[in-house]
């Protein structure tokens, strides 16, 4: 079997409604899957139960990374094997600064025993923060402590390249963006895409899938699986917040 | 307080940071006029002294404790309590000198290499007694007395007699009365006015004894213009019945003088913790407390500065965690007695499990004490549905043109913050210390750096446990 995140006939049962029923879909390593869908269509509660949020059960089904059953682990088991969770709406920690939170993330990622060369991930953590723009200060902020929607967002973002998935599930990444973000963050997406990062793409703007050419669609309505297939699912698509689903 | 990761796991194992100790001199246990004798005459004290610590005990026998407080004087029964213990009369000052079982605990707790590292001057004491101290070349060059109460007493009677026992009378309360009957041990410090002490000094301390209450007395005079940062931190051992802790701290600012008094205290649960804390502040002063109250089973502490000249200035910056089955009552009191007096409070607590914090604040101006200002912020975090956090603030002013402000939020770890965390590897607990940590963030700056580190591990070993 090849490298994928394979979601097979999942049903998502959170405060005793079922609000994803038998969904299946196989993202492999290194592609983006856009899935798309009106609001209340099941899209992030699907991501949050996949994610492993104690409220979103996965009722049935299996869920599997590179052939390894994640079904049963914790939310944090499942981040420690590589499953990355960017929040539509990210909670605010306060009085914890973004560069404590990713150095500690880092180290429960190591084996037992092993100690984080923090000198290595300071210089890391800087050189990722260049690359999303964002002022070496920031590193001392508490994690979307008083941040805007988009900063947030880019916050989401450095996490990603520190701590680097293999499968990131992306829950309106883009919301806040003006253009020239938008830009930089697909841009960035796209260059860990190459180096084999695996994305579950939830978006309501057509310029992310502009910039980030998504390899299948997904459409999602009433928490089931409507359609699946290649980018001509995208033409005729409404991608507004409403998302009347105009089927083509 | 200097732990190791390693230090720190072993220490959560064992439950006990105790060493086995022979003591010398031992007054054996119960209060009464004699063992007060005793103690005087072992430290070969003046008549004064004696007369000082006769008319504390007749004080403390009369004296009860306030309506209010968590604690009555029955609580404890003080005839089970060993007031003095000294493996050693006589304060080392050469490494050398000092015992290998007494180098044991203080290599495991880091402090030689604390005094490698930064600071001034290391002194530690182990029970009653100083087994360590250390004067540095540059404190003695510069006029500055830092020594033990029972030397300050006896060789500098000058310098500390003024002040001794008027900032904290022994009418106060019953354990500041207390602390006077039978006090050794602790700090006297003297800066001369101009001097600016750049790096802090240190005490160290710890209780190693059962039923051996420890009374500890410190007294710091700050010339004119003068500036010192004093840094406190103690752990203690654990045992099975009740141990005492009744200190008195004294700080005398003098006209355009700076302290800053930093504790860093993580007691074990049985200990109470009750210390009385008092500065006095004079013309364009300033007193700065900065207090971390960690274990126990109960604390009663509520730093004051009197400001009693002109533009005078006071702090408290308190830090507290209440876990299961502590109470911390602790807070702080600004007395405006002059004009232009300005205070800040800020008490931050932590309360887990069925922990009790509570906050108890007095910020008074006297009558023709105008323009003053004050301003209090409290917060609280409660971990647990049981976890309780209390707030009695008292505010009242007499003088013109005064400004007193009082802030308060008491606030929860969200499900969202719980599941964000996770999310991004961590366990639970680990996940509650990481927040828990991010509360007090703001005060944990404010501890020099290596404090901070060790800070944060006791938090996260606290919300662990």
């Amino acid at each position: 079997m090849g490298k994928e995140l394979a979601i097979d006939a999942v049903t998502v049962l959170q405060g005793g409604q079922c609000r994803v029923e038998n969904f299946s879909t196989a993202l492999p390593a290194g592609q983006v899957y856009a899935l798309l869908g009106p609001n209340g269509a099941g899209k992030s509660s699907l991501l949050r139960a996949l994610a492993g949020h104690p409220d979103y059960a996965i009722a049935s089904g299996s869920l599997t990374c590179d052939g390894e059953s994640l079904r049963e682990l914790s939310a944090e088991q499942r981040a420690r094997k590589g499953l990355f969770l960017a929040f539509q709406s990210p909670v605010e920690l306060p009085g914890v600064p973004i560069s404590q939170l990713l150095r500690a993330a880092r180290q429960v990622r190591l084996e037992e025993g092993q100690i984080l060369d923090v000198l290595a991930f300071h210089g890391e953590l800087l050189a990722a923060m260049d690359r999303l723009a964002m002022d070496h200060s920031w590193a001392g902020r508490g994690v979307n402590e008083g941040c805007s929607g988009g900063e947030k967002k880019r916050c989401e973002l450095l996490q990603i390249l520190l701590l680097k998935p293999r499968y990131a599930l992306l829950d309106e990444m883009d919301s806040g963006l003006d253009r020239d973000a938008l830009r930089l963050m697909a841009g960035v997406l796209d260059g860990l895409r190459r180096e084999g990062m695996g994305i579950l793409l939830v978006t309501h703007r057509k310029s992310l899938l502009d910039l980030l050419p998504p390899d299948r669609v997904l459409l999602l309505r009433d928490g089931k699986l409507l359609r699946s297939g290649g980018r001509e699912l995208l033409h005729g698509w409404e991608m507004g917040k409403g998302g009347e689903a105009a089927e083509p | 307080m200097k732990f190791t990761g390693e230090d720190a796991e072993r220490l959560a194992e064992e439950g006990n940071f105790s060493y086995a100790t022979d003591y010398a001199y031992d007054a054996g246990q119960g209060l009464g006029e004699e063992t007060v004798r005793y103690i005087s005459s072992l430290k070969e004290e003046a008549p004064w002294l004696l007369d000082f610590r006769l008319r504390c005990l007749e004080q403390f026998r009369r004296s009860a404790m306030p309506d209010w407080a968590p604690l009555k004087k029955a609580d404890i029964d003080f005839s089970a309590i060993r007031y003095y213990l000294a493996r050693d009369r006589v304060p080392r000052r050469s490494w050398e000198d000092v015992p290998d079982a007494v180098k044991s605990t203080f290599d495991r707790l880091g402090v030689p290499e604390r005094e490698k590292k930064f600071l001034a001057g290391v002194e530690a004491q182990f029970d009653s007694e100083m087994a360590y101290a250390h004067l540095q070349e540059e404190l003695a060059e510069r006029g500055v007395l830092f020594v033990s109460s029972a030397e300050g007493l006896r060789d500098h009677c000058d310098l500390f007699r003024p002040f001794f026992g008027k900032i904290v009378p022994a009418e106060d309360n019953p354990f500041a009365a207390l602390n006077g009957a039978v006090f050794s041990g602790g700090s006297f410090i003297h800066v001369p006015a101009g001097i600016v002490l750049e790096k802090p000094l240190q005490a160290y301390f710890r209780i190693n004894a059962e039923n051996f209450g420890q009374f500890e007395r410190t007294l710091i005079v700050a010339g004119e213009n003068s500036e010192v940062t004093y840094l406190e931190g103690c752990t203690a051992p654990r045992f099975e019945t009740a141990t005492l802790h009744a200190a008195v701290v004294e700080l005398v600012a003098l006209p355009g003088a700076k302290i800053h008094y930093l504790t860093v205290q993580n007691w074990s649960r049985n200990v109470y913790n009750l210390v009385t804390k008092r500065g006095l502040a004079r013309e364009g002063a300033q007193i700065r407390w900065l207090d971390c109250n960690i274990g126990s089973r109960l604390t009663m502490k509520y730093p004051a500065v009197l400001l009693a000249g002109r533009g005078a200035r006071g702090e408290m910056v308190s830090l507290s965690i209440a876990a299961r089955g502590q109470q911390q009552d602790t807070g702080a009191r600004m007395v405006h007695l002059a004009p232009q007096t300005s205070s800040r409070i800020i008490a931050k607590s932590l309360s887990i499990g069925d922990g009790i914090a509570t906050y108890r604040g007095s910020v008074t101006v006297a009558a023709g004490a105008s323009a003053c200002r004050s301003h209090t912020r409290c917060d609280a975090l409660l971990l647990h549905p049981e976890s309780v956090s209390r707030t009695y603030p008292k505010l009242s002013g007499h003088g013109d043109g005064c400004t007193l402000e009082h802030e308060a939020a008491v606030s929860k770890i969200s499900e969202e913050q719980l599941f964000y965390l996770r999310q991004r590897g961590f366990g639970e607990n680990q996940a509650i210390g990481l927040l828990v940590n991010g509360f007090f963030q703001d005060l944990l700056r404010r501890f020099p750096l290596e404090y901070a580190v060790e800070l944060r591990r006791l938090l996260e070993m606290e919300v662990e446990a």
